[in-house]
């Protein structure tokens, strides 16, 4: 399949990612390429299977419904860029 | 052409904040109103190499609600990634279920001017709430608070059989009710644990094909969602009257204009590219384990509905009523059980109980007196202690200040007058202070007795005992 | 007695014979930092001083009898993707250069229960997505067989330092060779658990359905002890299978008479190095001799296997990568006036090529249009590869093939081409994909004097065959006897 500018663009952007005009070709080459290879997967032969779901064929793996607080509550603020009253700041976001 | 030549087609999406004592995907609690970021752990906070692991009651709740709802259970089940950036979401993608939702294929009933309408209900999945964005008041930006994220939700994807908005309000009136009869979610629309994103669209009468709808998201009180529906009902008609195309987006809806607005930028074209959750395993529901669930249901509202028919002979229309809510229910039950009067407990719940609820625009969960409370005052007016007019003064106070009735009645010297010497004072006053109600009465005009009494009444501020006034009131006159 | 050439095992009975205390042998280790990272730049986060503090501290206990375990006091080195709290857990990216982790990883409590001593994180390819750790925001880890030489990738500041005795073994990670290439490439053995024996929680993802963390060691016999360590159970990750524990030091027979070899023929065709292939064959011979019968077969899936597996590697790592958007944690830009710009900037600026080249790739082929093409065929290739590995360990016991192509190539030369870079995981990722266990030990070394390494594949949760059959060639072959690396080149 060919990738395009436009697509390669847009898929930047559900990434958020910026890909610099001199940037985009190098990626645009590169996507390109490791795709072509990865065409392989078209021909495998697998009519008849099931896709893998998970990397093991366990299931019903539940956890009780118990409380457990965590006990480094202020480890998980600390790396923070910007807090305040012990929340996340970012920009004005309008709901 | 008219608007009458429209119709309304409704679709909603209710997602419910299941009462689990802890998150979906961590064990941290789901206690709302904590301080920001307090239930947290590396799990629901998206830290680098923190794992999921399901908890087994979302599972067990859901299914609860299929099967409620008269859905299919999906023996074969999995999550998946649903992914997005927004600050509310931390792990940039939402855990949910895409293409094997845990219940499908149900249906409620729901009752409008005595006739029935099937709404079909598409599938029911579970997933995760998202934190919140709180607007910051002492500065600038927005503050993230993640004690939300991770709170379990199920998601009730209805058919698009909804035709008005009071059928939309039925439907969701239903769906709470059934919610809090199974006791899965509390379903408390002011803390958002119950909330709707409805889909409107319109096509004109007879037509085959849906029209392009609209959705309007997160809308958590029954009567926004009537006013939304019709104004954007309303809207899209005079769009296509004037030559116009309904598209397809999502808006909001604000409370205060009465109007929906644009919300995304159109550029931003949504592609939430689901896959399946590798971090966690496939969900397997054996029939032993829905049998279980099923055996196990708490009474449904039909079937209450039924037993307050029969048991307690209520009218149908009270029976329902009482019923739509389990609180309003239970707190009948409740109140029955300590004074035994199940026709006085049904009055008072359907007039003047729901009257202060409408007039106050609160729920029936809202209600802050307790069963005792109210039984108590049912009894106070069946022994003569009060009358019902006192009694409905004892209510508004239960609304303001819940306390032991007798207490209320006593602080405020509420206490009905019985006593046949007081009462005759007051009858030969106000016969004194009336000689052409006395010529009125004895002339047969029986209207006279009832403005006495009404004299009588007012003079002790209600609290005369009405049949000892109307007997005594009848003994003068008659002298 | 040069205490860093000493296995831990080694070290183990020296303890216990009270020929060495604890304190003795993190100090020689510090030593070894202090002289061999300015060539060999194998940490991120090197932690002497925190070391030989709790090197005291345990000895004391130990002395006490306070603490009784026999690992105790023996020092460790850990990949930089596995969180231990307090520390930096950087994933050697920008994004999260200055990032402590509030958590310990579960194999991180392991260790810690075992008292023993963290002797730093250690440099890999960023967010573990390489095979050289070339693409380390930090610095370029050299191979101490040759210093102009990657070490390998993504842990091959993990193989390096095991090599350079600058740590005596490590904790590793491996998504689709990343345990096993380096440990090649360093004359080092490298063990991947099966899918689900280790536990993942606190392990930064990079492909949930392929990540497992596993031992560098410098002998087969310390890959047993370490595993015996951190395999289990834990109830924090849905994906570890719940079994009963295992001695792996007991499967240490020395013996494999009987034992049957399958060799994928298409793993010796063409693409592998001829003295990589003629290392191989001598040691299929060896086999032979010790009594394994040996049969050549077809396992026609490596060119599926490895499309395969960078669609669904990158297609997870597309979505584990969200996380970090400069909100609670992590690098964020300068230079944004809204919330979009703090987005996009933030990940543009923190993350590196290779990493965006993989989370690009990895939208596209989860994006709407081509889901189905690519996403949905991949894992129903994983099907294909599965079953092909069934069939084939109903004949075999062990499938026996090189560990990468190659021997280490120099530092600069294949990293501006991502396909070629690609094509090197060839041999290992098929075992990722099937979720088998896969060690990769020494055989052998090419004319320039640098490592081979032979891949041994087991059936799952046999780690027990695959280990004997490992260490039964290693006592035979002695190869820590005959190389040690040399240190030589660098300067550049």
């Amino acid at each position: 399949m060919q990738v395009s500018r436009e697509e390669i663009l847009h898929i930047a952007k559900l990434a958020n990612l910026n890909l610099k005009e001199e940037e985009i070709d190098t990626y645009l080459l590169h996507l390109q390429d490791i795709l072509n290879f990865a065409n392989i997967v078209s021909n495998a032969p697998v009519d008849n299977l099931n896709e893998t779901i998970g990397a093991n064929d366990s299931y019903n793996v539940f956890r009780k419904d118990e409380v457990k607080v965590f006990d480094n509550n202020e480890g998980l603020l600390q790396n923070a860029p910007e807090k305040e009253r012990n929340m996340f700041k970012i920009p004005k976001v309008i709901q | 052409m008219a608007k009458e030549d429209y119709e309304v087609v409704i679709g909603l999406e209710v997602h419910a904040e299941l009462s689990t004592k802890t998150k979906i995907f961590c064990s941290c609690p789901t206690e709302f109103g904590a301080a920001p970021n307090t239930h947290t752990c590396p799990v629901c906070m998206a830290m680098p190499g923190a794992l999921p692991v399901l908890n087994e009651k979302v599972v067990e709740y859901a299914v609860k609600a299929g099967l409620a709802t008269n859905c299919s259970i999906t023996k074969e089940s999995k999550n998946d990634r649903k992914n997005y950036f927004y600050p509310d979401l931390p792990k940039s993608y939402q855990i949910s279920q895409f293409d094997k939702p845990l219940c499908t294929n149900g249906s409620i009933d729901i009752e409008e001017d005595g006739k029935t309408k099937t709404i079909g209900i598409t599938r029911i999945h579970i997933e995760e709430d998202a934190g919140k964005l709180n607007h910051n008041e002492f500065g600038s930006g927005s503050l993230v608070d993640l004690n939300r994220a991770g709170v379990p939700l199920i998601e009730i994807v209805s058919e698009p059989d909804m035709r008005s908005s009071k059928d939309a309000e039925n439907y969701l009136r239903k769906i709470k009710s059934i919610l809090e009869y199974i006791e899965v979610s509390d379903c408390k629309m002011q803390e958002g644990s119950l909330r709707a994103d409805v889909n409107v669209s319109v096509r004109k009468k007879g037509a085959k094909e849906f029209g392009t709808r609209t959705e309007m998201k997160n809308m958590n009180s029954f009567r926004s969602i009537v006013r939304a529906i019709e104004y954007e009902a309303e809207r899209q008609i005079e769009v296509i009257e004037n030559g116009g195309k309904i598209e397809q987006e999502t808006l909001r809806w604000d409370d205060v204009s009465g109007k929906t607005f644009s919300m995304r930028d159109k550029e931003d074209a949504q592609d939430y590219r689901y896959f399946p959750e590798p971090d966690l395993v496939a969900i397997r529901l054996s029939d032993e384990y829905i049998e279980n669930i099923r055996k196990n249901l708490p009474e449904l509202p039909e079937s209450r509905k039924k037993r307050y028919l029969e048991e307690y002979k209520l009218t149908e229309k009270e029976a329902k009523m009482l019923t739509a809510s389990k609180y309003m229910s239970n707190l009948f039950e409740a109140a029955l059980k300590i004074c035994g009067n199940a026709k006085a407990v049904a009055n008072w719940l359907l007039s003047d109980v729901s009257r202060i609820l409408n007039e106050k625009e609160i729920e029936p969960d809202q209600i802050p007196f307790t069963a005792e409370q109210l039984a108590k005052m049912i009894m106070l007016i069946e022994k003569g202690t009060i009358s019902s007019a006192i009694g409905k003064k004892v209510l508004e106070e239960l609304f303001e200040n819940p306390k032991d009735p007798e207490k209320i009645i006593e602080e405020k010297g509420w206490v009905q007058i019985s006593d046949e010497g007081a009462i005759k004072e007051v009858v030969m006053k106000i016969l004194e202070n009336n000689p052409q109600s006395i010529i009125d009465f004895k002339a047969g005009k029986d209207r006279a007795l009832g403005f006495l009494v009404g004299q009588a009444m007012k003079e002790t501020k209600g609290k005369a005992n009405p049949k000892m006034l109307n007997d005594m009131f009848l003994e003068e006159l008659n002298k | 007695m040069n205490i860093t050439k000493l296995t831990v095992h080694e070290l183990q009975e020296k303890l216990k014979s009270k020929e060495l205390t604890i304190e003795q042998i993190t100090k020689a280790y510090v030593e070894n930092i202090e002289k061999y990272e300015k060539d060999v730049q194998a940490f991120i986060t090197p932690l002497k001083e925190d070391a030989l503090k709790q090197a005291q501290e345990i000895q004391t206990k130990v002395e006490n009898k306070e603490i009784t375990n026999s690992l105790a006091g023996i020092p460790i080195g850990i990949k930089d993707n596995i969180c231990t709290k307090g520390v930096k857990t950087t994933c050697a990216s920008k994004m999260l250069e200055n990032f402590v982790a509030p958590y310990n990883a579960t194999v991180m409590e392991k260790i810690n229960n075992e008292n023993m001593i963290n002797l730093g994180k250690l440099n890999m390819d960023e967010f573990a997505m390489g095979a050289s750790t070339e693409y380390s925001y930090f610095k370029k880890t050299r191979n101490p067989w040759n210093l102009n030489t990657v070490p390998g990738g993504s842990s091959g500041g993990v193989a390096a330092a095991v090599v350079a005795n600058m740590v005596p073994w490590a904790l590793g990670s491996d998504t689709g060779g990343s345990i096993r290439q380096p440990a090649s490439f360093c004359g080092v053995v490298g063990l991947k658990p099966t899918y689900g024996l280790v536990s993942r929680y606190g392990l930064v993802a990079f492909a949930s359905s392929l990540d497992q963390i596993g031992p560098i060691t410098k002998d087969v016999e310390d890959a047993a002890i370490l595993l015996n360590v951190i395999a289990g159970h834990d109830e924090k990750d849905s994906t570890s299978t719940n079994k009963e524990k295992i001695d792996y030091t007991k499967a240490l027979k020395n013996d494999v008479k009987g034992l049957k070899i399958g060799i994928p023929k298409e793993y010796f065709g063409e693409g592998i190095n001829s003295e990589v292939k003629q290392s191989l064959e001598e040691a299929i011979e060896t086999y032979k001799e010790l009594g394994a019968t040996v049969e050549e077969f077809s396992l026609n899936i490596a060119d599926y296997a490895l499309a395969t597996y960078y669609i669904i590697a990158c297609a997870e790592a597309s979505s584990n990568l969200g996380r970090f958007d400069g909100i609670r944690y992590g690098y964020r830009t300068e230079n944004y006036s809204d919330l979009k710009e703090l987005f996009r900037n933030s990940r543009s600026e923190g993350f590196g090529a290779e990493v965006k080249r993989r989370i690009i790739l990895g939208t596209y082929v989860l994006s709407s249009g081509y889901y189905d093409a690519y996403y949905k065929k991949a894992q129903q290739v994983r099907t294909l590869v599965k079953k092909e590995f069934d069939k084939a360990f109903e004949k075999y016991d062990v499938l026996l093939t090189p560990t990468s192509p190659t021997v280490a190539f120099e530092i600069g030369t294949r990293s501006n081409n991502p396909l070629e870079m690609y094509l090197a995981d060839i041999c290992t990722v098929s075992v990722n994909i099937a979720g088998l266990p896969g060690i990769s030990i020494p055989c052998g070394v090419d004319s320039n004097g640098m490592p081979i390494g032979m891949q041994l594949i087991g059936n799952k949760f046999k780690e027990e065959t695959i280990l004997n059959a490992a260490y039964t060639y290693e006592q035979e072959t002695k190869f820590r006897e005959n190389y040690e690396p040399t240190f030589k080149g660098g300067a550049c």
